[in-house]
């Protein structure tokens, strides 16, 4: 009986594991394939069959890639974009955040239910277009950092966080004869630390993996596109000519010759490899923030 | 305190003297609040007119939405708006659910944790490097259609994205990747917060795991399946338009069109702003009844649980 039972459990387990095994296989294989694709040379890989590992090893995608000049423009603009507009959303957010939790704090009900409205309604798509032309932000690094730089959830995530915060440290200060601005960035910003890291890193990716702003109000521009956006354009290309089948065709004579393909493959490597970096440091606090989010909700 | 209605003014003016600092931090935001989230809104304007920039005004009423509901292109894009998002909705809860009960069955740490941490990885890269993903993974001679065709699954490699037919689903199966082990956090949550007691007393009685699973683990998680099933009715318009974007070609157009990507098409690329405008009300105004739907069922759900 009790072997029964034991053999029973075992046979449990290795269909569990197995099946989470063959998971998480699911969730990296797209990825590993990609990255063997960037590796390989890009004639050969016409031949298809690049599955784990490449068959003949280059570094020529990645070198060419860096070669145009526009590439490693739009990388820099992606850093820039990433940093620029975290730096100042946190900030932002945070001030935002302090004043709306004042408790006698004069304009805490219309402003609060003027953030709140924006969860729901919006302008829509050629509003907003507008508004930016009007503004004089089409083809301008600024539209990166202006239109988004408050979201209404992470306001509330920093405020809730904040009305944790003991009533008695900033009262103690403000005895001591120290001003609201004083109070937030000597006192409570630095308390803020653990829900500040997790919207800015929420901030970061969502500035990092954004492509549409650039496609609808810079794309006049050569020097102002980013990674993503140029991955996003080499991709439709490939897309398009693969379905005409154009270039399995016409690439089989060269001998080194770079395809679209391997290009693409080498820059979605490129744009996913900070994702990578950052994960493993920050996984926690994401978390965290869906926790206090869901607590929201 | 009791402020008598002669000292209002002066009070008014003492509190604001006292909360400059606060008011200094928060008006500017009030008014970026203003120009970039209101001043949109009041661009709905341009539906009820004939607007091309630099050109006098002319009112045209409800036109553009007449001309809107008679448009059979809007009706496709209206369809896959639902479509997909009601597929997401299903197809991505199930998949969180189903995840994160097998996850919670794993006794052993190190692995579940390499599992879980691995799982929401998709959900942090770009929808832009997903795309250019899966659009090798699937392509004719991609790793999978030879996987498929090895095994003998298939005979001949299908065209994943040639195929207007196979859209959705493979739009909801992508989906699926990038979102499952994320959305399963919550779960997971739901599931840890359940009242171990009750696995011992069921377990005493003589339930197996299965039956544990069903009669404990599911119910115990259920309220919250329902939550958050409901506040996603309020987003069921807004099915998201990057995906449909990325992932579509013009052999498939016909089942991912969905109405941002109308308005785009149509609205931006045509300089018919008016029209696209008139789009966008629409969905908005959908967008707020659904909401409103989702905030009485949420009422009503949590009032029958109290019960």
């Amino acid at each position: 009986m009790k072997k029964h039972i034991k053999t029973r459990y075992l046979g449990y387990s290795i269909v569990l594991y197995s099946i989470m095994s063959i998971i998480l296989f699911i969730t990296v294989y797209p990825f590993i394939n990609i990255l063997a694709i960037s590796l390989n040379d890009a004639t050969d890989t016409l031949r298809g069959g690049i599955y784990l590992a490449p068959r003949k090893f280059t570094l020529l995608n990645y070198t060419t890639v860096f070669s145009f000049p526009a590439l490693p423009v739009a990388a820099l603009l992606s850093v820039l974009r990433t940093v620029a507009g975290t730096a100042a959303g946190i900030i932002c957010t945070a001030m935002f955040a302090y004043a709306l939790q004042q408790k006698h704090f004069i304009l805490k009900k219309p402003v609060s239910i003027l953030l709140l409205l924006t969860l729901y309604i919006g302008g829509g798509i050629i509003p907003d277009f507008f508004l930016m032309r009007s503004l004089g932000l089409i083809n301008n690094f600024l539209v990166y950092i202006l239109p988004g730089l408050i979201n209404a959830w992470n306001v509330i995530i920093v405020r809730a966080y904040m009305e944790s915060i003991p009533d008695s440290i900033s009262e103690a200060a403000k005895m001591d004869g120290a001003h609201d601005f004083l109070i937030f960035f000597k006192i409570i910003f630095p308390l803020c630390a653990p829900v500040i890291a997790t919207i800015g890193l929420f901030i970061a990716v969502g500035q990092w993996n954004s492509w549409f702003d650039t496609f609808l109000y810079c794309s006049g521009e050569k020097f102002l596109t980013t990674l993503q956006y140029e991955l996003m354009r080499i991709m439709k290309n490939v897309q398009t000519a693969s379905n005409a089948d154009v270039f399995r065709g016409g690439m089989e004579q060269g001998s080194t010759m770079i395809t679209p393909q391997a290009i693409q493959a080498a820059i979605t490597i490129i744009a996913t490899v900070p994702i990578l970096f950052v994960y493993p440091f920050v996984q926690k606090h994401f978390v965290r923030g869906i926790q206090l989010g869901a607590i929201k909700e | 305190m009791k402020t008598k209605t002669g000292d209002n003014k002066i009070d008014l003016f003492q509190v604001l003297k006292n909360q400059k600092y606060i008011l200094i931090m928060s008006i500017p935001f009030v008014i970026w609040l203003i120009i970039f989230r209101y001043i949109p809104i009041w661009g709905w304007i341009m539906g009820f007119q004939e607007f091309q920039p630099g050109q006098p005004v002319k009112w045209v009423g409800f036109a553009h939405f007449i001309k809107l509901f008679q448009e059979p292109r809007f009706y496709l894009a209206l369809r896959n708006t639902f479509v997909m998002s009601v597929l997401n909705l299903f197809s991505g809860t199930i998949a969180a659910i189903t995840f994160a009960l097998f996850l919670n069955e794993i006794k052993f740490g190190v692995f579940k944790r390499t599992v879980q941490t691995v799982s929401y990885l998709p959900y942090f890269v770009s929808w832009v490097i997903v795309a250019s993903i899966f659009t090798k993974l699937l392509a004719l001679s991609g790793p999978v259609n030879e996987l498929l065709v090895h095994l003998k699954l298939i005979k001949a490699p299908v065209s994943f994205f040639g195929e207007k037919e196979y859209f959705w689903w493979i739009h909801a199966a992508i989906n699926v990747w990038k979102n499952t082990g994320w959305n399963a956090i919550i779960y997971l949550a739901a599931i840890s917060g359940i009242n171990p007691e009750l696995y011992e007393a069921a377990r005493i009685d003589g339930a197996g795991r299965f039956r544990r699973m069903w009669h404990i683990t599911i119910p115990g998680i259920l309220p919250v399946v329902i939550v958050i099933l409901i506040m996603n009715i309020g987003w069921l318009i807004n099915s998201g338009f990057e995906s449909q974007f990325l992932l579509k070609n013009y052999l498939v157009i016909e089942n991912a069109e969905v109405l941002d990507l109308y308005v785009i098409d149509y609205g931006i690329k045509l300089s018919r702003y008016s029209y696209g405008t008139a789009i966008g009300i629409f969905k908005s105004v959908v967008s707020i009844i659904l909401v409103i739907v989702a905030n009485r069922l949420a009422r009503k759900a949590s009032v029958s649980y109290i019960f």
